[in-house]
């Protein structure tokens, strides 16, 4: 134990006092220089413009080449959609259910049964056809892609770093944001989403494909090497097949990335897939006819998923070789089915022909009707559920408890007293921390104090941009430090601040309620095998869905707005607070346990005290995860109704202002890559003391 | 041309390592300085906020052919690091390797990929079996990457697989087999392209007790068959003594003593080897040719030994009375005596070891 003076000794203050002082100016000079209260207008450089007048240099220079790509991809995916609407259903859905008896027996095949009965009933065949074309279209793309890129890391070690963050950009950057300048590219219609879509879905294959061959055990290598195997053996005979699960999850994951965007890019039209007929439904406030098209795409996504991750399960594990079905059969049914089908079409065209047209049986009308009832009949509990997240959550960070403090929601107002009593506390906690030793713990503090007290839009940018390269200096030294004080200085002078300063504590609120919620329900799940067996296929249910879908419960209950994206922003980034939690406890050792339990700890003091503190490092993983969920969703929940970046991504959108568009883009992926810098780096010292 | 008749010690050089060093922790050029002038002072000296590490300091040593060295040492002492660059799996910093007389450190790669699939066979602590091919395919896989055809190498790898006794078992996945067979497998694959020189990485390390003994008597068997050149790499003291011919010991990188067992069992050369050797059943290791004294002539009625005997055989018969017994050599001839004293004084200076 420290001697308590220790802690108090003059570089231990100056380390506590430092920061928070600074803070503390700034807001003080904020009141005397308008400078430092806003980003002067005067210094902001037209870099949307500068965008503009490259692209405008660049598109047409590129135009022979897209033009043709697109006709060739066009083509192809013509062709597919006009095959796949012109097989009858049956022998389609019969020929995946074959395929999915391959990949996961029974079991698989029956849900594929019930998704194609539902798809069929529901009425939205031949937009699943379009869909699915367009995934059989881009996955092969984006998966040889990836791959040949990971391939490529593999052997250039010296580009890995600089791939890493290329692939971090590919996969935050906001599909709206290079959307425009893909659409003069590519013209107007599917490629365009097309190549959108390869862009997303070709990082986690390449990053899975680096990571298998890196990680190829070190002996099987020098088995390798012993045997004489030249480069190219090497890697045919041992490296390849030793990363063959990576290879598998990788092609697993950008199959739904694929899936996912495809949904996405459908807000740019000219396709009438499903993702049309949820965006549809939304614009025209047909919630029925959403929601039956969202849960299409559920169904699909599942399907795909289940057997795609199925299909590649190494073979040689005990006992999986013997009772799973051979190729070969599997295929001939297929293909039998597949010409039966076309036979039967060409015999009886109109019959069949109707087949596929099935309109819904489900009435639209009635469905809307009774969402709309149920809406009404709860609208109270669903305000107030709003209304408290607003002014207890959201207005706090926006404006500030200086500003959010009222007497009607709150019962008080930060009156000088009160303010004394706010200044009281937090020095009290900083003074603990400064007990515990650790000064930059109360610095902290101090400075969130401050932060909260005057809000995100009006804290003062210096304040800000110091507070931010501060933490990251912290979390992982002078490099992150200096890659965050240019990003924030590039943010600054586009003058994207304020959307920027909105989305950070959008994402903050959205994380505080995913972790509040995940880490209840991670606890939970944690202690009780059958909740946790409950909770595992609505985990996998939402994290396999794309994240369009998320839009419609919120809209459906909370209207236009931006409560209603910041639902569907947490719908979509808490499965990974649970699931991080659940696994992060789970993993905690049954002897420190057993030990806690033989030391007299209650369960709630064992989960609090052991659990928990020895779990820190998952759980702030969890936590990153969770932040970088709420950030790709950001953009498209400002679909009903942000007013942030992502609103300044969907008007560039409307504008058609590419260069705006990628600026507020470029933003955005310097956010989630900031945040996840330091959040990770704060992990990794906290795992590296453990 | 062949010298395998003669004791180990003496037959002809197979694989030689003159002041072998590896140092990590500093540019390779560094490194290679530090191990031309043996600047143990260097060592010493942080760089880039730690200092160099010489996980091989100046290994020298003589391998004969057909003869089982055994590189023994704790964790952390630097014989799977000398194993490595024995093989050039771990490009050394410094020093020399010979094969029959040819420079490994100056072999390009398409020199060493030659002599790694003609004459050097490795096995490895955990197998490194290639868990998607099936037992057969395993074995033949060094033959594979010689593009030998399938018949030649299957009926090859077959053989292999008989001879370690998995006969049966080809076309099961690694996955299936128990730690013994596995290590089995690793073992045949091994020995598929009919190497001169084979190298065991701590072959029977991650195996249970019981396993480990059954393994290390089906390797002397197969070794009294196949007659190669061996490095074993282990650091289970009873195993090395059991099995080596010569044992080198080392320690942070450094050998310190090489000998066969009853030579460093007699004569340890420091504490640290001294400690290591309470482990070691000494009447088991010491060979009656280690201990005898000349034979006094005319005393033929005395119980005999041959000179390969161990003591723990010789002993009982002291024990029971007798004066002293002879010792013949392997032609019958009468070639020394080992009294009781002989013995008991061997023991008296191992007990009075410091320790």
């Amino acid at each position: 134990m420290k001697p308590a003076s220790l802690s108090f000794s003059a570089s231990a203050i100056l380390g506590m006092v430092a920061m928070p002082a600074l803070m503390l100016a700034c807001l003080a000079a904020a009141r005397a220089v308008p400078a430092i209260a806003a980003f002067p207008a005067g210094w902001v450089i037209p870099v949307p413009a500068a965008i503009n007048t490259v692209l405008g240099w660049l598109v047409p220079a590129l135009q022979p080449v897209t033009g043709l790509a697109s006709k060739v991809f066009g083509t192809l995916l013509d062709a597919l959609i006009v095959t796949l609407q012109f097989l009858p259903w049956p022998a389609v859905v019969l020929a995946v259910a074959l395929v999915g008896f391959k990949a996961g027996g029974a079991r698989l095949a029956a849900l594929v049964l019930a998704a194609g009965a539902y798809i069929v009933l529901a009425g939205f065949w031949r937009q699943s056809m379009v869909t699915l074309s367009l995934v059989l279209l881009s996955v092969p793309l984006s998966a040889l892609l990836g791959f040949l890129l990971g391939l490529g890391a593999f052997f250039l070690p010296r580009l890995r770093r600089g791939l890493e963050l290329v692939f971090d950009f590919m996969q935050t950057f906001p599909a709206f944001a290079y959307l425009l300048p893909l659409l003069l590219l590519f013209g107007f219609g599917p490629i365009a989403g097309l190549v959108a879509t390869a862009i997303y879905a070709i990082p986690p294959m390449a990053r899975c494909t680096l990571s298998g061959l890196v990680e190829v055990p070190r002996e099987r290598i020098e088995v390798a090497e012993m045997s004489g195997c030249s480069t190219w053996q090497r890697l045919v005979w041992v490296e390849l097949p030793s990363a063959r699960p990576m290879l598998a999850l990788g092609l697993n994951q950008t199959t739904m990335a694929a899936l996912s965007m495809v949904i996405t890019a459908s807000i740019v039209g000219g396709v009438d897939d499903i993702g049309w007929a949820v965006l549809s439904g939304l614009r025209q406030a047909d919630l029925g006819k959403s929601l039956l098209a969202g849960l299409v795409i559920v169904l699909v996504s599942v399907v795909i998923d289940r057997i795609t991750a199925g299909l590649f399960r190494p073979r040689s594990a005990v006992g999986s070789g013997k009772n799973r079905p051979r190729w070969q059969p599997i295929l001939l049914a297929a293909a039998a089915v597949i010409s039966l089908g076309l036979a039967a079409r060409l015999a009886a065209p109109d019959l069949l022909q109707g087949w596929n047209e099935t309109r819904g049986i489900v009435d639209l009308g009635m469905l809307n009707k009774a969402l709309l009832g149920f809406v009404a009949r709860y609208s109270d509990l669903l305000d107030a559920i709003k209304n408290a997240v607003l002014f207890y959550l959201v207005l706090p960070l926006r404006v500030g408890l200086a500003g959010a403090v009222l007497p009607m929601t709150w019962g008080f107002s930060m009156t000088p007293a009160v303010t004394a009593v706010y200044a009281a506390l937090a020095l009290l906690l900083a003074l603990r921390q400064m007990a515990k030793g650790r000064p930059s713990g109360a610095a902290a503090i101090l400075c969130l104090a401050a932060l909260l007290h005057t809000g995100f839009v009006a804290f003062p940018w210096p304040a800000a941009l110091a507070l931010a390269v501060w933490a990251a200096w912290r979390a992982a030294g002078p490099r992150l430090a200096l890659f965050t004080g240019l990003s924030l200085a590039f943010v600054l002078i586009t003058g994207l601040w304020i959307p920027f300063v909105k989305s950070l504590y959008l994402v903050i609120v959205a994380v505080a309620l995913c972790a509040l919620l995940g880490g209840f329900f991670g606890v939970l799940a944690a202690r009780s095998d059958r909740f946790s067996a409950l909770l595992r296929p609505i985990n996998d249910a939402l994290q396999t869905m794309p994240q369009f879908v998320f839009l419609i419960p919120a809209l459906m209950f909370f209207k236009v707005g931006e409560f209603a994206g910041l639902i569907a922003i947490a719908l979509y980034a808490v499965v990974p607070a649970i699931r991080y939690t659940e696994t992060g406890l789970r993993n905690v050792p049954p002897s420190l346990l057993e030990t806690a339990r033989q030391l007299g700890c209650t369960p709630v003091q064992s989960t609090l005290l052991v659990q928990v503190p020895t779990a820190r490092p998952a759980l702030l993983l969890g936590l990153n995860q969770v932040v970088m969920a709420a950030i790709t969703m950001l953009p498209i929940a400002a679909t009903v109704g942000t007013s942030e970046l992502g609103q300044q991504i969907y008007i560039a959108l409307g504008k058609a202002d590419a260069g705006l568009g990628i600026t507020a883009g470029l933003v955005f992926c310097l956010l989630a890559i900031n945040l996840d810098r330091i959040l990770r780096g704060v992990a990794g010292r906290l795992h590296s003391a453990q | 041309m062949t010298s395998l008749s003669l004791p180990p010690g003496e037959r002809r050089i197979k694989l030689a390592c003159r002041d072998l060093w590896k140092i990590y922790g500093v540019p390779p050029r560094e490194a290679a300085q530090i191990a031309r002038t043996g600047d143990r002072a260097a060592l010493q000296r942080e760089r880039y906020g730690r200092k160099p590490l010489a996980a091989v300091a100046g290994a020298s040593f003589d391998i004969h052919e057909a003869e089982i060295f055994v590189l023994m040492g704790l964790s952390g002492s630097g014989k799977s690091t000398l194993l490595r660059c024995l093989t050039r799996l771990i490009e050394p910093s410094g020093g020399s390797v010979t094969l029959d007389g040819e420079n490994l450190l100056a072999a390009d790669r398409r020199r060493m990929t030659e002599l790694r699939r003609k004459a050097m066979g490795m096995v490895f602590q955990n197998f490194g079996l290639l868990p998607h091919l099936t037992v057969l395919d395993n074995v033949a896989f060094p033959l594979r990457v010689q593009g030998i055809d399938r018949p030649t190498r299957e009926a090859r790898a077959r053989d292999m697989t008989g001879l370690v006794g998995l006969r049966g078992r080809e076309d099961q996945f690694p996955a299936q087999l128990s730690g013994g067979q596995q290590q089995r497998v690793g073992i045949a694959r091994s020995l598929a392209a009919e190497p001169e020189i084979w190298f065991l990485d701590e072959p029977f390390s991650a195996l249970d007790p019981l396993i480990r003994r059954q393994m290390q008597d089906e390797f002397i068997r197969l070794q009294k068959m196949l007659r190669k050149t061996i490095v074993f790499v282990t650091h289970d003291v009873q195993e090395a003594f059991r099995l080596a011919d010569r044992i080198a010991i080392m320690r942070d990188g450094a050998v310190v003593q090489i000998g066969t067992p009853a030579e460093i069992a007699l004569v340890p050369a420091n504490d640290y080897i001294a400690e290591f050797l309470r482990d070691v059943p000494l009447l088991r290791v010491i060979r009656a040719a280690d201990v005898m004294r000349p034979a006094t002539d005319g005393k033929p009625a005395l119980p005999q030994f041959s000179t390969e005997d161990v003591l723990e055989d010789i002993l009982p018969v002291l024990l029971g009375g007798a004066a002293a017994v002879g010792i013949c050599d392997a032609a019958g001839t009468l070639v020394g005596e080992i009294a009781a004293a002989d013995i008991s004084g061997l023991f008296g200076t191992q007990r009075a070891m410091p320790a």
